[in-house]
């Protein structure tokens, strides 16, 4: 047992629910008890959905308990069938489900006797895998499913297209500015002149994926989610994949330059060469690269940041700020510890410390000690930021609402660079304002905080020392009272005087 | 699936596939309720992210709930769990010393069968916090029902009313009985003796049960006071170290529709008096309750009926809006009977009212009261759903095209693109509606997507969906 108040990854159905509720035309049969579809309500709130989520349950109950499910999961397929005529219902466990041991195969394997859609149970253990994992299985099996099933049918063409052309896998529902992503890579993609063959699982239905191995290659933007289903593609159609998230403006050419090695090795006679549209777009058409020129972003140099998220959008951030802003990252982390070593590996250089942990307080934690200008993380560093009067800026789930914006904000591609560079100058700015407000006599009548989150202190400041303490500008004074207070511990001093802020500063240099 | 309207009043019931929150959402408003409580709920991860989910910024702000989160070991009992749930209630004691800690079971300490209620008073006499079990899990009920379970149990925790010949002794808390405390208690009872037993000559001890936020409650039991009715306790109180006592001279009523189990404890197992009255939501049940409640201790109620009609006056520019509108009530959290009524008083007409479950007995004075106010305002009587269908709903409500739908957020946002205006449910379960000072803001909630069309209504962008999807509904 694990006491816990919050978690960055839900639980694995979650995952399943939003890659099945992505495609069009699929229905999800939850097996769980009532109240555990509430998905439902965050497709629905979250992504301001337009259309019933095409998600029921099929409700476990005490009755369910007492003699197990019968015919009602098989009732409830068949029913659902009826109503809606799915291509595809994806009848998904839930951690309640899974301990009571049910033969759901064979619900399923009955089920699609009388049922005119296909009908697959999800394959993914509660206990060992997050929303994540699950949602990448789930993918890879729907899409192994389809390819088999046409495999037999002898309906699959594995010929490609006669024009380059890629698959994007791994846009999806509630997944994070996914929507605006998409739509970046397609234009990345048609500026290349390479086709889209497909896009899944968002909007794609299940009938086309027999067509994914028409494909030159894919394109798998987020670690997170559509690495298996690229990795069994490569297997067993040869479809090479490209894994470099094009985020920022170095991976965005990286990107680039991989796709260029893909389709000069589909066309040997005539070479393809992209490296006049990076340059042209790097210097001129993306402002991130002028920015980090300019003496706005000189004046970020050196400044510290803390950077928490998924594996992909901390790691991408991470790298974006130290290379190509001069921004110091202190500590960078990700909650995805399934992939720990991939993600050491990609920071490896670009910042002082790496923290691998899904326990939101150490996150907290370490903001605390390390007291960066800025923190880069999901909502909940947002919340600790709030607390420590830092400012943060979200890019990574779990977000909230807020973070479905209305308007065009991709963080991928080209304009995806633009749209960082504001977001991380934004959050210094904020920080910036705040100081040269200190430094020309602001309006500051706040008592000091203490930059923890625990409340400690046996130390007491005499009312000069407080007066002394609240002249220092508030971006240095927590700095400031905590040396002060280390040197007093030091010393075993329970009082601190001016005298000792001196002393502490002498000893110190701080 | 007629649509026909019925001069009865009908039930019927149907497939239980709806939605609703989960039970342990009760924990939400439980945990600021009682202010020296510890919510813990012994799940998973899915239990969590719901909660975590569902109670959005509250997480923030380093609540007193927390989730024993269940890892494989535990399903598979290769841990043990009663040093597994000792190791977690000590740090919770370390770090917040609570008065209480709550442990929410759920579905799958059902399943696996973890025995809470045997492990409970061993680990409580060995930590020295008392611990209440209540299963709240989506099982066996839905939503507000959470509250339901946790009053149950704690209406065994409530201390003994001891009757010494006439005067009666109250002993706030059985666990610090010494007998210094009893001295001091029974010495302040003596120099109080007088007043207290002319008040008590007036009517017996009354307790009331339900969690409503403290301003509500105070609201409320100055509303009895000026029928000279004393609330000797409320269940639960603001603090759980200040539990009323109960007994067999104990008159109990409940302020909430979904606390038939708390009814029953009450009834059975601590042989309190339950008075079935309507639910004071709405001024007209609130009116209704109050007569119920003084009619029972022989009491003639003063000025009631001209408050009522103040109130009814003060909510003459809503009453405008809701006049002849049509309200179709999914069902999902158990108000919806009392609601239902109270709209119907408004003028509204009501075709459908949705709810997870319906106790008839514990419910029938709502049920009657309904009843009567369809006869009086002339408007037939709407059918009852119990576990309700949600999609067969949608398809009803696809013909009968409601000027509103009560629903839970799920819906919410499909129904507004296919134009049907919207009120999430769960608005019901979080605002202060009970009373007569409240009627205004249940009033408010009906009222905001009627007043927002009001705003939209010219733009021509009722309904937002495609025509390829629109024969869904």
């Amino acid at each position: 047992m694990k006491l816990a108040y919050w978690m960055y990854a839900g639980p694995a159905h979650i995952g399943t629910l939003r890659v099945a509720s992505s495609f069009k035309n699929v229905h999800a049969i939850m097996h769980a008890p009532l109240g555990d579809d509430y998905f439902n309500v965050m497709r629905s709130m979250l992504e301001r959905e337009r259309d019933f989520t095409p998600v029921t349950a099929s409700i476990v109950d005490r009755h369910v308990l007492a003699r197990g499910s019968q015919e009602k999961v098989v009732d409830n397929i068949t029913r659902k069938d009826k109503e809606e005529r799915p291509d595809l219902i994806v009848l998904t466990p839930t951690c309640t489900s899974s301990i009571l041991q049910e033969d759901l195969q064979n619900f399923v394997d009955r089920a699609s006797i009388t049922s005119n859609s296909d009908v697959i149970l999800a394959d993914v253990n509660h206990y060992r895998v997050n929303e994540l994992q699950a949602a990448d299985r789930t993918l890879e099996q729907v899409v192994r499913y389809y390819l088999e099933k046409a495999r037999r049918q002898g309906t699959l063409d594995q010929s490609i297209t006669k024009e380059p052309s890629a698959n994007i896998i791994g846009i999806f529902t509630l997944g994070f500015h996914n929507q605006h992503d998409c739509r970046e890579l397609k234009r990345l993609l048609q500026d290349l002149n390479i086709k889209i063959n497909k896009v899944i699982p968002e909007g794609g239905s299940v009938k086309d994926l027999q067509d994914l191995p028409k494909a030159w290659f894919n394109l798998v933007p987020y670690r997170e989610i559509g690495l298996m289903t690229a990795i069994y593609l490569e297997k067993k159609f040869g479809m090479p994949y490209i894994s470099i998230t094009p985020m920022g403006i170095v991976d965005t050419a990286e990107c680039i330059r991989q796709i260029e090695k893909h389709v000069n090795n589909l066309v040997p006679n005539k070479k393809i060469n992209y490296e006049p549209y990076i340059d042209q777009q790097t210097r001129f058409v993306s402002q991130a690269a002028w920015f980090s020129r300019s003496i706005d972003c000189q004046n970020l140099t050196g400044k510290k940041a803390v950077v928490f998220g998924d594996a992909t959008h901390a790691a991408s951030i991470t790298r974006i700020l130290a290379r190509e802003m001069g921004i110091r990252v202190s500590c960078t982390g990700t909650y995805c510890k399934h992939d720990a070593e991939w993600f050491k590996e990609q920071v490896q250089g670009f910042c002082d410390e790496i923290l691998i942990t899904d326990d939101h307080t150490k996150v907290g934690d370490m903001i605390a000690r390390i007291e960066p200008s800025a923190i880069f993380g999901t909502q909940m560093e947002r919340h600790i930021g709030k607390r420590l009067d830092i400012p943060c800026g979200v890019i990574s789930s779990p977000v909230h609402i807020q973070n479905f914006p209305l308007g065009y904000r991709p963080f991928l591609g080209y304009e995806g660079t633009n749209q960082i560079a504001d977001l991380v100058y934004n959050s210094f700015t904020l920080g910036m304002e705040d100081h040269l407000l200190e430094i020309f006599g602001g309006h500051d009548t706040k008592e000091v905080i203490t930059k923890s989150l625990s409340t400690d202190t046996d130390l007491t400041w005499n009312h000069e020392s407080q007066l002394e303490l609240n002249k220092i500008p508030g971006f240095v004074r927590g700095k400031i009272k905590r040396n002060t207070e280390k040197f007093a511990r030091q010393n075993n001093i329970t009082n601190i005087t001016v005298e000792i802020m001196y002393a502490a500063k002498e000893a110190l240099s701080a | 699936m007629s649509n026909k309207i019925s001069e009865i009043l009908t039930f019927e019931c149907e497939t239980g596939n709806y939605h609703t929150f989960c039970p342990i959402s009760c924990v939400a408003w439980l945990y600021q309720k009682i202010e020296d409580s510890f919510f813990l709920v012994v799940g998973t991860k899915t239990c969590g992210y719901f909660l975590q989910n569902a109670l959005g910024v509250m997480i923030f702000a380093e609540p007193r709930y927390a989730m024993a989160e269940l890892e494989e070991g535990d399903i598979s009992a290769q841990l043990n769990d009663y040093e597994e749930l000792k190791r977690l209630c000590l740090q919770i004691k370390k770090d917040r010393n609570p008065s209480v800690i709550i442990w929410i079971g759920t579905c799958t300490t059902e399943i696996i069968k973890m025995d809470l209620e045997g492990m409970a008073p061993k680990l409580e006499n060995e930590i020295g916090i008392p611990i209440v079990v209540a299963r709240a899990n989506g099982l066996d009920y839905a939503s507000t029902q959470g509250e339901d379970t946790v009053l149950a149990a704690m209406a065994h925790r409530c201390p003994e009313q001891i009757l010494l010949s006439e005067k009666k002794k109250v002993i706030q808390d059985s666990n610090i009985q010494n007998f210094f405390s009893f001295l001091s208690l029974e010495k302040k009872e003596t120099t109080n003796k007088n007043k207290n037993f002319e008040e008590l000559k007036k009517n017996p001890p009354l307790v009331l049960f339900g969690s409503l936020p403290s301003t509500v409650a105070s609201q409320l039991s100055s509303e009895l006071k000026r029928q000279s009715v004393q609330v000797s306790g409320w269940l639960p109180a603001q603090r759980y170290t200040d539990l009323p006592s109960l007994g067999d001279q104990v008159y109990v009523c409940g302020i909430n529709p979904f606390l038939s189990r708390t009814a029953t404890t009450l009834m059975r197992r601590r042989k309190c008096k339950l008075i079935g009255a309507p639910f004071p939501i709405g001024p007209d049940g609130t009116r209704a309750w109050i007569e119920k409640i003084c009619s029972v201790f022989g009491i003639k109620t003063e000025g009631l009926e001209k408050r009522e009609e103040q109130i009814w006056e003060n909510l003459k520019d809503y009453l405008d809006l809701v006049r002849g509108k049509s309200v179709f009530f999914m069902g999902d959290n158990l108000l919806e009977i009392s609601l239902a009524r109270f709209l119907i008083r408004c003028g509204m007409i009501v075709y459908e009212i949705g709810i997870p479950y319906l106790d008839k007995r514990y419910q029938a004075a709502e049920l009657l009261f309904l009843q009567n106010t369809c006869k009086k305002m002339s408007i037939p009587m709407p059918r009852i759903v119990e576990k309700p269908d949600n999609y067969n709903q949608i398809q009803r409500m696809r013909e009968l095209k409601p000027d509103l739908a009560i629903t839970g957020m799920a819906h919410a946002n499909p129904l507004e693109a296919r134009g049907i205006n919207t009120k999430w449910s769960v608005e019901f379960t979080f605002a202060q509606i009970h009373g007569f000072t409240n009627a205004r803001d249940v009033l408010e909630l009906v009222t905001r997507p009627l007043r927002r069309n009001n705003n939209l209504e010219n733009l021509g962008w009722s309904n937002l969906t495609k025509k390829e999807t629109k024969n869904k509904i």
